[in-house]
């Protein structure tokens, strides 16, 4: 991550990280063969990225972030049992119990927009502590038009991983490192061979080429954050 | 009055990294206030005397930054008052943060 960012610099950092982290994952998943992958987010995660979906007007996540278990129509389905379990209590338990954790702050994004939406909801929490709960219920019970234009499901012509554009995000910002253009797959889409400025230097200084293996026909989930 | 802070979930780094404090703090004006002396006092102290750098991230106003869980003897503030807590010697207050990146 420490090449990442001397790359692309201080802003995007959590698309590059979130990615490739995910990614990680679920090439784990399938190498151990597991049945289910489940994750640890608790209350707060999913109400902040119920507010961050409808701050970035991202109406495709927004659909899916409240769903306890997805992608079980695939391979390996992801599950987040501690769905509504308060992020207090988590820590509350882990104290009495006297259990060891890591806490350390990402030193990668002190300005990540998730950060302003977990101060709000904070704020929330401490005025009103069910504003958590009633959020995540407020996001399942969304409904959205039928008349919505949603991104339709393929698979990346590179990697052959599932995804909703020509290629999967992972391999778009590994092209993009790879080629020395950090900007690429960040912001509005422009396409693939989008007009950057010319930078066709080689690419930063340390960055280790990830070649991504061909996968052929595996058909994973790969749905962002 | 002799009481024992303790720090974590991160908040330690504020307080050069030392998790547990054994400290002796001065009653507010005159002894007379030894009944008075609640988390609003303590609070204050605390920033004053032990948080070395940043504060921002432990406190927010006249009360902790939100997402930080303080624990008067193992009980949740929220039980006693919060700032309204009243302390009295030999006790131990936690601060943990519960903010944390994922």
């Amino acid at each position: 991550m420490d090449d990442i960012v001397k790359m692309i610099g201080l802003k995007n950092n959590c698309t590059f990280c979130g990615v490739f982290r995910r990614q990680a994952l679920d090439r784990g998943a399938a190498l151990l063969k597991v049945d289910k992958l489940v994750t640890g987010h608790n209350a707060d995660d999913i109400a902040e990225t119920v507010l961050l979906n409808i701050l970035r007007g991202d109406i495709a996540r927004l659909s899916r972030c409240t769903s306890i278990t997805t992608g079980e129509d695939g391979p390996i389905p992801r599950c987040k049992p501690f769905k509504y379990t308060y992020e207090k209590e988590i820590v509350m338990y882990a104290y009495f119990k006297k259990l060891d954790y890591f806490s350390t702050e990402c030193i990668y994004s002190p300005n990540a927009y998730r950060g302003f939406v977990r101060e709000f909801i904070k704020d929330l929490e401490r005025l009103r502590p069910r504003a958590i709960l009633d959020i995540i219920k407020s996001g399942e019970d969304f409904r959205i038009a039928t008349t919505t234009k949603m991104p339709e499901q393929g698979t990346c012509e590179r990697c052959g991983y599932i995804s909703s554009q020509k290629w999967c995000k992972a391999c778009v910002l590994l092209e993009g490192l790879n080629r020395g253009l950090p900007k690429m797959g960040i912001g509005r889409p422009r396409g693939v061979n989008g007009d950057h400025k010319k930078d066709t230097k080689k690419p930063g200084p340390a960055v280790k080429s990830i070649e991504s293996k061909q996968c052929g026909s595996l058909d994973f989930q790969n749905f962002g954050n | 009055m002799r009481l024992t802070l303790e720090f974590g979930g991160g908040l330690e780094l504020l307080c050069d990294s030392e998790k547990i404090h054994k400290v002796n703090v001065d009653l507010p004006n005159g002894a007379a206030a030894a009944d008075d002396f609640t988390m609003k006092h303590l609070l204050s102290w605390v920033r004053t005397n032990l948080i070395k750098e940043r504060p921002e991230m432990f406190m927010k106003g006249d009360t902790v930054r939100p997402g930080v869980l303080v624990l008067v003897n193992d009980c949740d503030w929220e039980l006693s008052g919060q700032l309204d807590t009243t302390i009295e010697e030999k006790d131990v207050i936690v601060f943990i943060s519960t903010l944390h990146g994922g």
